[in-house]
C-alpha cells in the first residue's frame, strides 16, 4: 500500500515537473497517468507494486470530489446573477455531449455483436 | 475551545468522511439515482456549513486534504487502462472520433446556448471548458478570459449531472456497448462521471478515464481555435 502510494505520488510529481517546466496547460496528474501507463507497458513498473493503492483510490474516487463541490458555495452570488443561461446551457450541453459521443462511439464499435 | 477545533483538519476530513458514509448508506438503501452520494454529500455539507455559520475556509483545512487524494487517483487511472489495453486498442477509431466529436459538441453547445440565452461574455467563455477535469478547465478559462471560480462550479455541476443521469440516459438512447457508455459519460462528466462508471463496469470505467485525458487535451487546443471567431 505504502509502496504503491509512493509510486503514484512520484509519477504525479514527474507529471507536475513536465507540466510546469514546459508551461503546457495539461495538469501534472494527467501527464502522470500517461507516464505511469508507459511505465506499466514497458514493465518498468509491475502491476503488483501499485495495485493495492490504485484500487483503494479508484474505489473511493467519488469521495475526493466532495470538497471541490462544497467550494461551489463560495460562488453562489456569481451564479445567481445569470442563473438561467448558466443552468440551461450546462444541463442541455451535458446531455448533448453524452448523446454525440455515445452514439458515434457505439456506431464505430468494431464488433458490437454481443447479443441477438 | 470548540471553535478552535473547527479550524483544524480534523473537522473537514471528519465531516466529509462521515457525511459521505451516510450518503453511501442512503444510496444503497434506496437505490434512487438522484441520491447520488457525491451530490447528496456536497448538498449536505453546504447546508451544515451555512446553517452553523462555519466559513468555507475552516472546512477547507480538512477538505483540501481529501481533495489532495484526487491527484494520485487520476494517476491511478493508468491501471484500468493498462489492464484493458487490448479492448481499448481494438477500438482506437471509435474512441478518438467519439471523444473529438464530444469535445466540439461540448464547447459549441455550452457556449452557444449561453450566448443565445443572453449570457454575458465572461459567462459564455466560462462555460466553454465545463466538460473537462477541473485543473484543465481552470487553465483553459484563465487563458481565454472567463471566470475561473464559475468554471470550477460548473465543472462539478456537469460532473454530478452526468454521474447521476449518464448510464440511464445512454441506455435510453440505445447505446449498449460499455465502452461507448464509458466514453460518453467520461467525455461529458470527467472524473465524477468516471467514478460512477467504475462502479457500473470496469471496462466502461477505463474508457471514461481515457476520455478525461483525451477530452482535456482536445479541448485545450479547440477552445482557443473556436473562440478566434468570438473576439
Amino acid at each position: 500500500m505504502v509502496r504503491g502510494m509512493a509510486l503514484l505520488l512520484l509519477f504525479q510529481f514527474l507529471g507536475e515537473v513536465i507540466s510546469r517546466g514546459t508551461g503546457w496547460p495539461i495538469p501534472g496528474n494527467v501527464l502522470g497517468m500517461v507516464l505511469l501507463l508507459i511505465a506499466l507497458a514497458r514493465r518498468w513498473v509491475k502491476v503488483e507494486w501499485i495495485e493495492e493503492a490504485a484500487e483503494f483510490l479508484l474505489a473511493n474516487l467519488a469521495l475526493f470530489f466532495v470538497p471541490a463541490g462544497v467550494g461551489v458555495m463560495m460562488y453562489f452570488d456569481l451564479i445567481a446573477g445569470e442563473w438561467l443561461p448558466i443552468i440551461l446551457a450546462t444541463f442541455i450541453s451535458t446531455f448533448v455531449v453524452m448523446a454525440v459521443t455515445g452514439k458515434i462511439a457505439d456506431r464505430l464499435e468494431p464488433e458490437s455483436k454481443d447479443g441477438p | 475551545m470548540i471553535s478552535g477545533l473547527l479550524q483544524t483538519p480534523l473537522f473537514g476530513v471528519g465531516l466529509t468522511l462521515l457525511v459521505y458514509t451516510l450518503a453511501q448508506w442512503l444510496y444503497r438503501r434506496t437505490h434512487k439515482i438522484l441520491l447520488n452520494p457525491v451530490l447528496v454529500s456536497i448538498a449536505a455539507i453546504i447546508l451544515i456549513l451555512l446553517s452553523c455559520g462555519i466559513p468555507y475556509q475552516d472546512y477547507a483545512q480538512g477538505g483540501d486534504l481529501v481533495l489532495f487524494l484526487l491527484g494520485p487517483s487520476v494517476v491511478a487511472l493508468a491501471l484500468p487502462l493498462y489492464q484493458r489495453r487490448r479492448d481499448i486498442l481494438k477500438r482506437k477509431k471509435s474512441i478518438f472520433v467519439g471523444i473529438a466529436a464530444g469535445a466540439v459538441a461540448s464547447i459549441v453547445s455550452a457556449s452557444g446556448l449561453a450566448y443565445l440565452l443572453g449570457g454575458s461574455r465572461p459567462v459564455v467563455l466560462s462555460l466553454a471548458p465545463k466538460s473537462v477535469t477541473t485543473p484543465i478547465a481552470i487553465s483553459i478559462v484563465e487563458k481565454i478570459g472567463g471566470l475561473a471560480p464559475l468554471t470550477a462550479a460548473l465543472v462539478v455541476l456537469t460532473g454530478c449531472l452526468g454521474a447521476v443521469c449518464g448510464p440511464e440516459f445512454c441506455r435510453k438512447l440505445g447505446i449498449r456497448s460499455p465502452v461507448a457508455t464509458g466514453l460518453a459519460v467520461g467525455t461529458a462528466s470527467h472524473g465524477i462521471g468516471t467514478a460512477r462508471m467504475l462502479e457500473v463496469d470496469r471496462l466502461a470505467g477505463a474508457a471514461a478515464g481515457l476520455a478525461i485525458g483525451l477530452n482535456g487535451l482536445m479541448t485545450t487546443f479547440l477552445v482557443p481555435c473556436l473562440f478566434v471567431f468570438f473576439q
